[in-house]
C-alpha cells in the first residue's frame, strides 16, 4: 500500500507538470494587454516599463520555469513564514498578480474561506440527505418511494445550477422574501443575530448545490446497495436469523459504502468548478468568481495559478480516492 | 427413444423471427420514463424547428419611436390571472423584453441555436471517443499513450480552460467566420474536445473484451485485414454504448453551452440562445422572473427528457436485462 502510494506521488508530479505547462501555453496565446486599463495619459514608454516591471512579453523558457519557481518554492517559503515565523523567503519575488499588483496566493487565502464554507456545508448536507435516500431506495426498490426518489434526482441531475439558482432567488427572496438573494461576505459572525443572517444567507446557495450532489450520489449508492443486496453472504445473514436492521445497515451498507466512498472524494474537485456558476449567481466573491474576474481582465497570473490549484485537487482527490478504496476494500491488491 | 424420429414441427419455431431492433424497441416501450423523455424531446425538436416559420412575430425586430413604448416590457398572456391590469397582448403570447423583442420567437430560435450546439458537439466528442477508444483497445502499441491522454485530459479543470479558451479564440474566429459562425464552432469544438473521455474508456473496454471472443478469432483467421475488422467486427459490437454516450452527450453539451453563455462567455449579445436568453435577464428578474423562467425551463426540461431517453436506451440496448 505504501509503495503504491509513494509510486502515484512519483507519477503525479509530471502530470501536474506537464498540466501546468498545457494551461501555461494555453494563456500565452492570449491577446488581451494588462496595460489596457491604465489611464491613457501615461506615455508608452513608461507604460513599457510597467510591462517589463510585471514580467510581460519574457520568453517562456524563463518565465515558465520562473513562474514555477516562485508556486513551488518561494509561496511555501511564505507560508511557512507566516505560519512558523521562520524568515526564509526574505527579499523573495512571489507571484504578483497583474490586477492588483498584490501576491496571488493572498488574494487566494482571502477568497477561500467562503468558497469552503458554502461548498463545505453543501457537501456535508448532500451525503446526509443522498445515503439514506440511496439506501432506502434500493431496499424497496420499485416502490412508489424508489420511482420518486428516481425522478427527483433526475431532476435534480438535469436542472443546471444557473437555472435552479435563479429559480429559488426568484422563490425565496423576491416572492417570499425570507432569504437575501445576494451573499454579503463582509459580514462578520459575533452574535446570535448575525450568525441567523449568515445561516439565511447561506441556505440558498447551499441548496443549489446540495441538490446536484445529493442526485448524484444517491443514485450512486441506491446502484451499490442494489448490487450488494443479492449477494450470497446476505443470505447467510438472513439465514443465520440476523435481525432485518442489522442485515441492511451493518453487512449490505458497509459493502455499499466502499464505492460511494470514493465517489465522494472524486466529487470534491468538481464541486468546486461547479462552485464557479453558483458563486456567480448568489454573487459569492469566492475562488470561482476570482477566477471569472481574473479571465475577464487578462490577470494571467491569477488565472494560471487558480486553475492549477484546480488541477492539483483533482489530481490529489483521484489519489486519494484510489488509496481509500485500497484501505476500505481488503479484496483490492495494488502490489 | 431415441430411434423416434424428431418431427420437423417440433424444431420449427411458432413465432416469426424478431429482429434485434425490434426487441430493443419493445423493451425501450416498456420505459415509461423514456418513452416520456422521447415525446417531450421530439415535440421540442419540431417546436423549435417547425415554429419559427408558423410564428407570427420576427424575433429579431427592434421596434422603434412609439412602437418601443407600447410593446417594451409586454407581459405574458397569463398574467391576467393574478394582475387584471398587466400591459399583455395576444400577439405576443410570451411577452416582451425590454428592448420590444418578441420573448416567445427568441425562444424558438434561441432553441434552434441550443440544440445544433448540443447536436454538433455530441457528434464531434462521439466521434472523438470511438476514434480513440477502439484504436486504443484494437492497436496495443498505441493503448498506453491514448489512455494517458485520455487520464490527462481528464485530470484538467475543465471549465476554468474553456473559460479562457473561449476568451482567447472567440475574436480570432469570429474574424474568420464571422460572429456567429466564429462562436458557434468555436463552442462546439471546445465542448466536443472536452467532452469524450468517458465515451473513449468505455469504448476501449468494450473493444478489448471482443478481442478475446471466438468470432474476432475467426475474422482473423481467414486474413481480415483491421480496417474491415473495425468496421465490420467491432463497431456494431459497440453501437449500444456509443449510443447511450451519445444520447447523454447532447445533454451535457447542451448544459455546459449554456453555462458558458450564462457565464458571458458565450455567443455575442442579441443572439439568442436559452443561456444567453437567461443570462440576460437575470438582472431584472424581480420585475420579469418569466424571462428567466422560460428559458431555464426549455433548458431543464430538454436536458431532463435527454437522460430519460439515454436512461431508457441504456436498458433497452443491453441483452441482459431485455425481456424482463
Amino acid at each position: 500500500m505504501l509503495t503504491y502510494t509513494f509510486r502515484r506521488l512519483i507519477i503525479s508530479i509530471p502530470t501536474l507538470l506537464f498540466i501546468s505547462l498545457v494551461i501555461y501555453l494555453l494563456l500565452e496565446l492570449a491577446p488581451g494587454d494588462p496595460m489596457a486599463q491604465v489611464p491613457l495619459t501615461v506615455p508608452p514608454d513608461v507604460k513599457e516599463k510597467m510591462r517589463e516591471a510585471l514580467g510581460v512579453g519574457q520568453p517562456i523558457w524563463i518565465a515558465f520555469p520562473k513562474w514555477l519557481y516562485q508556486f513551488f518554492v518561494v509561496e511555501p517559503m511564505y507560508f511557512s513564514d507566516a505560519v512558523f515565523g521562520t524568515s526564509f523567503a526574505e527579499g523573495q519575488q512571489r507571484v504578483i498578480s497583474w490586477q492588483s499588483r498584490s501576491p496571488v496566493m493572498d488574494i487566494v487565502i482571502q477568497r477561500l474561506p467562503q468558497t469552503l464554507w458554502v461548498v463545505g456545508v453543501a457537501y456535508v448536507v448532500a451525503i446526509a440527505i443522498a445515503l439514506p435516500i440511496g439506501i432506502y431506495s434500493a431496499y424497496r426498490q420499485y416502490s412508489w418511494f424508489d420511482n420518486a426518489g428516481t425522478f427527483i434526482t433526475m431532476v435534480g441531475f438535469s436542472v443546471p445550477p444557473f437555472f435552479s439558482g435563479v429559480v429559488v432567488i426568484v422563490v425565496f427572496s423576491v416572492w417570499l422574501g425570507w432569504f437575501p438573494s445576494i451573499y454579503d461576505t463582509t459580514l462578520v459572525v459575533d452574535s446570535w443575530e448575525s450568525f441567523k443572517k449568515q445561516l439565511q444567507q447561506m441556505i440558498m446557495p447551499v441548496m443549489v448545490l446540495a441538490l446536484q450532489i445529493t442526485s448524484q450520489l444517491s443514485r450512486f449508492m441506491r446502484a451499490s446497495m442494489l448490487d450488494n443486496l443479492n449477494q450470497d453472504y446476505v443470505r447467510t445473514a438472513r439465514a443465520k436469523g440476523l435481525g432485518e436492521k442489522t442485515v441492511v445497515l451493518v453487512h449490505v451498507l458497509r459493502n455499499s459504502l466502499i464505492p460511494v466512498v470514493t465517489v465522494i472524494a472524486l466529487g470534491i474537485p468538481a464541486i468546486f468548478g461547479g462552485a464557479i456558476i453558483t458563486e456567480q449567481v448568489f454573487k459569492v466573491n469566492g475562488i470561482g468568481q476570482l477566477l471569472i474576474t481574473a479571465i475577464q481582465a487578462n490577470d494571467l497570473p491569477m488565472v494560471q495559478t487558480l486553475t492549477f490549484i484546480f488541477a492539483v485537487l483533482i489530481v490529489l482527490f483521484n489519489l486519494i480516492a484510489d488509496i481509500l478504496y485500497g484501505i476500505l476494500d481488503p479484496r483490492i491488491r495494488y502490489d | 427413444m431415441t430411434d423416434a424420429p424428431l418431427s420437423m414441427d417440433a424444431t420449427e419455431p411458432n413465432a416469426p423471427p424478431r429482429s434485434q431492433w425490434a426487441d430493443v424497441w419493445a423493451q425501450f416501450k416498456a420505459h415509461r420514463g423514456a418513452m416520456w423523455g422521447a415525446a417531450i424531446f421530439i415535440s421540442i425538436v419540431v417546436l423549435v424547428v417547425a415554429g419559427p416559420w408558423f410564428y407570427w412575430n420576427d424575433p429579431q425586430l427592434v421596434p422603434t419611436g412609439r412602437d418601443f413604448l407600447t410593446l417594451r416590457d409586454t407581459r405574458p398572456i397569463y398574467t391576467v390571472l393574478w394582475e387584471p391590469d398587466a400591459k399583455v397582448s395576444w400577439l405576443y403570447p410570451l411577452g416582451t423584453d425590454n428592448l420590444g423583442r418578441d420573448t416567445l420567437g427568441r425562444l424558438l430560435i434561441g432553441g434552434r441555436i441550443s440544440l445544433a450546439v448540443g447536436t454538433a458537439a455530441m457528434v464531434l466528442s462521439v466521434l472523438l471517443g470511438t476514434l480513440i477508444g477502439v484504436t486504443a483497445g484494437y492497436f496495443r502499441s498505441f493503448d498506453g499513450v491514448l489512455m494517458r491522454l485520455t487520464d490527462l485530459f481528464l485530470a484538467l479543470p475543465l471549465l476554468p480552460l474553456l473559460l479562457v479558451a473561449v476568451l482567447l479564440f472567440r475574436d480570432r474566429l469570429s474574424g474568420i467566420f464571422g460572429p456567429e459562425g466564429g462562436t458557434f464552432i468555436l463552442i462546439v469544438t471546445l465542448v466536443g474536445i472536452t467532452s469524450w473521455m468517458q465515451t473513449a474508456r468505455i469504448v476501449r473496454g468494450d473493444v478489448l473484451a471482443l478481442k478475446e471472443r471466438e468470432f474476432i478469432l475467426a475474422a482473423r483467421s481467414i486474413g481480415t485485414s483491421p480496417g474491415k475488422m473495425i468496421s465490420r467486427h467491432l463497431l456494431p459490437n459497440v453501437m449500444s454504448p456509443i449510443m447511450v454516450s451519445a444520447t447523454l452527450g447532447i445533454a451535457t453539451a447542451i448544459i455546459t453551452e449554456s453555462a458558458l453563455s450564462f457565464l458571458g462567455f458565450g455567443f455575442p449579445p442579441d443572439f439568442p440562445t436559452w443561456g444567453k436568453l437567461l443570462f440576460d435577464s437575470v438582472d431584472r428578474m424581480e420585475l420579469y422572473p418569466e424571462r428567466v423562467i422560460w428559458p431555464g425551463l426549455l433548458i431543464s426540461l430538454t436536458v431532463l427528457s435527454v437522460n430519460y431517453v439515454g436512461d431508457g436506451l441504456r436498458d433497452a440496448l443491453d441483452p441482459r436485462i431485455r425481456g424482463r
